[in-house]
C-alpha cells in the first residue's frame, strides 16, 4: 500500500465534468435581470494629448443608460507600489498607447453601445509616440509620464562577488545581445467583468481574476468603499498565465457604468481588444557577457538588460528582480553584475507571463552557454552538468537551494531524447551538405521560484468545514484559472482526513466568503496555499480525533484516517465510517462544528526590488528540457516534432495534472520562440486576430511531449512539492534554439525564429564562408 | 434592421425567435436561448471555441447567421451528457487530462464529436485536421488527440 491514499495519483481533475457538459460558467456566461453591455472607447493614437470630450450625443442617444471618461475616477490611480501607481482606469489628459482606454458607455445591448461610442467625440493634440525602449531612453526622447524623467519605470543595479576580477581570471570571454519580442498570454476567455453597484456603498463583481484579492483591494479604493462592502465572485476562469492578475479597466468601467447608471453592467472585451490593448510579456534585449574558465567553469555573468514597460509599470519591478534572481540559477555563478533597465514607451502595458521576466534572460544565458560549449569544443551536457546547482547551494545573492535535482533531469532528459544516439556536436558535421531538412537537437535547464514572496500580504489561508454527512468544504482564495488547483488542494484535504476526492468540495473565491489572498501568481498556489490547507485539515482531524478516540476507545495517535474509515492502526477492526464519526462529532456533548484553519507563508524576507540579494521563493524547482527540430533549409521553417521535459517538481501530487502543465508550458515555449508576435506598424497592430498573431494550433506543436517528473522532496513545500507549471516554460525556447543551431549552425537570438530570419541566416553563413576561402592564398 | 421571426431546432427542440438578420447564431444561442455552453471567444473564426454541429458537420456559430440555419439540425454541447452523466466522448476529455481552463473544451469535444460520428476509427492524422480549427492554449492537444482516440475506442 502507497504512503498515500489519495496524493501521488492521477486523478481526473474535479471541474473536468461541468467543463466537459459546457455548464462550467464563465463571465460572459452570466446575466443579471436588467443588465446592461459596456463598451469602451479605445485611443486610436499610441501618444496624444486630450484636449476635450464630449458625450453630449452619445448620452442622448436611445437606449444609452451611462457613459463615462476618466474625470469620473477622480485623481484615483492604481499600480503594485505607492510610488509605481501610474495606471488609471480610463486616461487623464493624456494617451499612451494604441487603444488606451478613453471613455466607456453602458447601453440596453451591445449594439448600441458601439453606435454611442461612435458619438462621442474626442479632440486629441497628437504626440511624438516612441514605441522602442531604446529610443525612450535617450536623452530628449518624448515624456511618457511628465513625472518620470528619462522614461525610467524601474532601474535595478545591482553586483555580487567581484565580477571584474573574475573576467581577469576568465580563460574565455563572450559577449552577445539578445532580443526576446512581445508575446501575449493568449488565454481564450477575453478579460470580462459583471458588476452590480448597490447604493449607498456595496459593489458586487465578477470578473475573470486568477488573483482577486488585488481587484478587492483596487475597488475600495477607488470607489471609497470598505474592503467588507466588496463582494468578489470568482467564475470559472477561462486561461489566465498572469494576464488576469489585477484590476483593469475593464473591470473599473463595469463598476462605474453599474454605479452611474443603477444597473448591472457586463463588459466582455473582443478578441481584438486583447490583442491590440492588453497586458504582455515584456519584450526584452539582453546584453550578456560571461566568463569562463577553459573546462567551462561558470565564473561571472555581467549583465544589462532594456525591457520594454510600455506605458505603465504594473508588476514590472517583480519582473526586473526576476530576471537578475535568475541570472544566479540554475547554474553556479559566483560573480554577478545586474543593470536592468524597465523602460516606459508608447506601448500597451508589460505585465508578467508564466515565468515572469525569466524565459527572456535563461534564454540568453542557456544559448550563450551552449555557444560557449561550441567555442571551447566542449560537450553541451557536461558544461550543464559541471556548472549545475546541487541541494545545499547558496547563491552569492543569497538564494538558498533546499533541495535541486538538477543533474538528475539532465540525466533523464538525454534519456528519454535518446542524446546519444542523435547529437553529434555542428563541428562534426559542419562540412556536410545541408539537406533539404536539417534535423537537430538542443538542451536547456531551468530554476524557478516556487512561492513567490512579495511585500505587504504574503500568506495564504484555508478554512475547511466538515459536514455532518462527512462530505468537506474547502474555502481559499487560491484561484484556479484552469492550472488544476482547484484538484491538487481538494487531495490534500482528503488525504489528511481520509476521504475521497468526491467528497471534497472547493466553492470558487469569493471575497465574502473565502479567506484573503495573495492570488495565483509566482507559481504559489500547491506550495503556497498547499501548506495552509495541509494545517486546516489536520486542525479538522484533531477535532474529529479527540471524539473518535472515546468513541473507539483508543488513543489519538493510535487511530488512522484513510478511504472512508477511522480506525485504530494495529487493530483495523475497531473502526468507523468517517461519515459517522462526523456526525457523532456534530451531536458531541451540547453540540459542535468542525471547522479547520490553517495559514502559511514564506518565512523569507519580501523580494528586494533594489539589491535582489536573499530569496525570490520559498523554494527553487529545477529542470531540463530537450528539443528535436526539423528545419526546411528552403522555406527556413522551423518544426518541433518531440520535445522533453524532465521537471525537479519535489514531489508530483497529481501526475495528471503536472502533464498537463509540462505540456502547456511547451505549448507557450514553441508559440514564443516560433510562431507568436505583435506586429506593429506606426503605432497600429497588424497583428489584431489570433491567426495574424499566430498562437499555435495542433499542427505547430510538438506530436510528441515526454513530461518526466524528478521528485526530490523539498523540505519547504506541502509533501514535498513544488512549482512545475512555469519553470517548466522558462527553458523551451534555449532547447528549441540551441537545436537549431545543431541542425543548421547558425544562431538566433533575436525571437521569434522566423523562416525569414532562418533563411538570411543560412544565406549570411553562406557568405561568410564563400569570403573565407576566397580571402585564403 | 427589423427581427425577423424564425424557427431554430437546437438539440431536438424547436425555438421560435425574433432576430435581426445580421445577428449570429453565436449571439442567439447564447444570449436568446441560454445555450451558453457554445463559448464566445475570438468572434471572427480564429479559435473554434463556438463551434456547433449543424447537420453533422462541425460549424462556428459566430461566422453562421441565426436566419440562414432554420430548418437545420443544431446540436450544441447541451445536447451531450452534463456535469453529472458526461457521455463517452466527455468521459475520455477528463480522464485523458484534457481539460485545463475548459474554454475551448465544448468545442473541441463538438469538433471530435463531429468527426467520431462520421469516421468512428480516424487515423492519427485525421484527429489532428479535425481540431486543427479550435485553439486551446492550456494543453498543447496532446491529450486533446489522446482523449479522442480514447473514446474512438472506446466506442468500438
Amino acid at each position: 500500500m502507497s504512503e498515500y491514499a489519495v496524493l501521488g495519483k492521477r486523478l481526473p481533475r474535479v471541474d473536468g465534468p461541468v467543463k466537459a457538459a459546457g455548464t462550467a460558467r464563465f463571465t460572459d456566461d452570466l446575466s443579471l435581470p436588467g443588465m446592461l453591455h459596456g463598451k469602451i472607447l479605445r485611443s486610436p493614437h499610441a501618444h496624444a494629448r486630450i484636449l476635450r470630450i464630449d458625450t453630449t450625443l452619445a448620452e442622448s442617444h436611445p437606449g444609452v443608460r451611462a457613459v463615462i471618461v476618466g474625470e469620473d475616477f477622480g485623481d484615483y490611480r492604481y499600480g503594485l507600489k505607492p510610488d509605481t501607481r501610474d495606471e488609471y482606469p480610463l486616461a487623464r489628459g493624456k494617451v499612451r498607447y494604441l487603444g488606451e482606454e478613453v471613455a466607456a458607455v453602458a447601453a440596453v445591448d451591445e449594439d448600441t453601445a458601439l453606435e454611442a461610442l461612435e458619438l462621442i467625440q474626442v479632440d486629441y493634440e497628437v504626440l511624438q509616440a516612441v514605441t522602442d525602449p531604446e529610443e525612450a531612453l535617450r536623452e530628449g526622447a518624448p515624456l511618457i509620464h511628465d513625472d518620470k524623467p528619462g522614461n525610467i519605470s524601474v532601474h535595478m543595479k545591482t553586483s555580487f562577488g567581484d565580477v571584474d576580477e573574475a573576467f581577469r581570471q576568465a580563460d574565455y570571454i563572450r559577449e552577445d545581445r539578445f532580443y526576446s519580442q512581445s508575446v501575449l498570454h493568449g488565454f481564450l476567455e477575453p478579460n470580462a467583468a459583471l458588476a452590480l453597484w448597490e447604493a449607498p456603498n456595496r459593489i458586487t463583481i465578477w470578473a475573470s481574476k486568477q488573483s482577486p484579492y488585488f481587484l478587492y483591494r483596487n475597488l475600495s479604493n477607488c470607489f471609497n468603499v470598505p474592503l467588507s462592502n466588496v463582494r468578489l465572485i470568482q467564475p470559472y476562469i477561462g486561461g489566465g498565465f498572469g494576464g488576469k492578475n489585477g484590476g483593469y479597466p475593464v473591470d473599473f468601467c463595469a463598476v462605474m457604468l453599474s454605479k452611474k447608471s443603477g444597473r448591472p453592467v457586463r463588459i466582455v472585451l473582443t478578441m481584438e481588444e486583447v490583442l491590440s490593448s492588453h497586458r504582455r510579456r515584456h519584450p526584452m534585449i539582453v546584453w550578456l557577457k560571461t566568463g569562463v574558465k577553459k573546462d567551462g567553469t561558470l565564473l561571472a555573468h555581467d549583465c544589462r538588460i532594456i525591457a520594454d514597460g510600455g506605458a505603465g509599470t504594473g508588476v514590472g519591478p517583480s519582473t526586473i528582480a526576476n530576471a537578475f534572481y535568475f541570472l544566479n540559477l540554475p547554474y553556479v555563478v559566483p560573480n554577478v553584475r545586474f543593470d536592468g533597465i524597465r523602460a516606459y514607451t508608447n506601448r500597451p502595458i508589460s505585465v508578467a507571463q508564466r515565468g515572469n521576466g525569466i524565459q527572456q534572460i535563461r534564454f540568453a544565458a542557456d544559448v550563450q552557454l551552449d555557444m560557449i560549449a561550441e567555442d571551447l569544443g566542449r560537450d553541451p551536457v557536461e558544461i550543464r552538468e559541471k556548472n549545475g546547482a546541487y541541494t545545499g547551494y547558496k547563491t552569492t545573492s543569497g538564494m538558498h537551494v533546499k533541495s535541486c535535482g538538477l543533474r538528475e533531469t539532465i540525466t533523464e532528459a538525454i534519456r528519454a531524447a535518446e542524446w546519444e544516439t542523435h547529437y553529434r556536436p555542428w563541428r562534426e558535421k559542419m562540412h556536410e551538405p545541408l539537406g533539404r531538412i536539417a534535423t537537430g537537437v538542443g538542451i536547456a535547464c531551468n530554476s524557478f521560484e516556487s512561492g513567490a514572496r512579495l511585500t505587504g500580504h504574503n500568506c495564504c489561508t484555508a478554512v475547511i468545514k466538515v459536514h455532518e454527512d462527512g462530505t468537506v468544504s474547502l474555502l481559499t482564495g487560491s484561484t484556479d484559472s484552469g492550472q488544476g488547483s482547484e484538484t491538487v488542494l481538494a487531495m490534500i484535504v482528503a488525504e489528511v482526513l481520509g476521504t475521497r476526492l468526491e467528497d471534497v468540495f472547493v466553492p470558487q473565491t469569493d471575497s465574502s466568503v473565502t479567506p484573503v489572498d495573495p492570488g495565483s501568481f509566482g507559481s504559489r498556489v500547491s506550495s503556497t496555499a498547499g501548506n495552509a490547507v495541509l494545517i486546516a485539515a489536520k486542525d479538522a482531524k484533531q477535532q474529529l480525533l479527540k471524539v473518535a478516540a472515546e468513541l473507539l476507545k483508543a488513543d489519538p495517535d493510535t487511530i488512522e484516517f484513510r478511504d472512508r474509515k477511522v480506525f485504530v492502526r494495529e487493530a483495523p477492526e475497531r473502526s468507523l465510517r468517517f461519515r459517522d464519526l462526523a456526525r457523532q462529532t456534530v451531536a458531541w456533548g451540547s453540540g459542535t462544528t468542525v471547522i479547520g484553519q490553517g495559514s502559511w507563508g514564506q518565512s523569507i524576507p519580501p523580494l528586494n526590488f533594489e539589491t535582489g540579494e536573499g530569496d525570490a521563493g520559498g523554494a527553487y524547482s529545477f529542470g531540463t528540457q530537450a528539443a528535436w527540430v526539423e528545419v526546411d533549409t528552403r522555406t527556413g521553417k522551423v518544426t518541433v516534432p518531440r520535445m522533453v521535459v524532465a521537471h525537479d517538481l519535489g514531489f508530483a501530487l497529481n501526475p495528471l495534472a503536472v502533464e498537463g502543465q509540462h505540456e502547456g508550458s511547451i505549448a507557450g515555449g514553441v508559440g514564443h520562440t516560433i510562431y507568436e508576435h505583435c506586429v506593429e506598424e506606426n503605432g497600429q497592430n497588424l497583428t489584431p486576430n489570433l491567426t495574424a498573431y499566430g498562437l499555435p494550433t495542433v499542427y505547430d506543436l510538438p506530436e510528441e511531449m515526454v513530461s518526466l517528473s524528478i521528485e526530490t522532496i523539498d523540505p519547504v513545500g506541502a509533501f514535498g512539492a513544488k512549482e512545475s507549471g512555469e519553470g517548466t516554460q522558462v527553458s523551451t525556447i534555449p532547447a528549441i534554439v540551441n537545436a537549431i543551431h545543431n541542425a543548421i549552425g547558425v544562431w538566433i537570438t533575436d525571437l521569434p525564429v522566423t523562416p525569414e530570419k532562418v533563411l538570411k541566416a543560412l544565406r549570411d553563413k553562406k557568405a561568410q564562408a564563400r569570403a573565407t576561402t576566397e580571402g585564403q592564398p | 434592421m427589423l427581427d425577423q421571426l424564425i424557427h431554430l431546432k437546437v438539440n431536438g427542440t424547436l425555438h421560435t425567435v425574433a432576430v435581426p438578420p445580421h445577428r449570429t447564431l453565436l449571439e442567439v444561442l447564447r444570449e436568446q436561448l441560454g445555450y451558453t455552453g457554445t463559448k464566445r471567444a475570438c468572434r471572427v473564426g480564429d479559435c473554434g471555441a463556438c463551434t456547433v454541429i449543424i447537420d453533422g458537420k462541425a460549424v462556428l456559430s459566430c461566422l453562421t447567421l441565426a436566419v440562414e440555419v432554420q430548418e437545420k439540425e443544431i446540436l450544441t454541447i447541451e445536447a451531450l451528457g452534463d456535469g453529472d452523466r458526461p457521455d463517452l466522448l466527455q468521459q475520455s476529455f477528463v480522464d485523458c487530462g484534457a481539460v485545463q481552463c475548459g474554454f475551448c473544451t465544448p468545442g473541441m469535444v463538438l469538433s471530435a464529436k463531429a468527426l467520431l460520428d462520421e469516421n468512428p476509427q480516424p487515423e492519427r492524422e485525421e484527429v489532428r485536421r479535425a481540431i486543427a480549427g479550435n485553439l486551446c492554449r492550456c494543453t498543447g492537444y496532446a491529450k486533446i488527440v489522446e482523449a479522442i482516440e480514447d473514446a474512438a475506442t472506446r466506442l468500438s
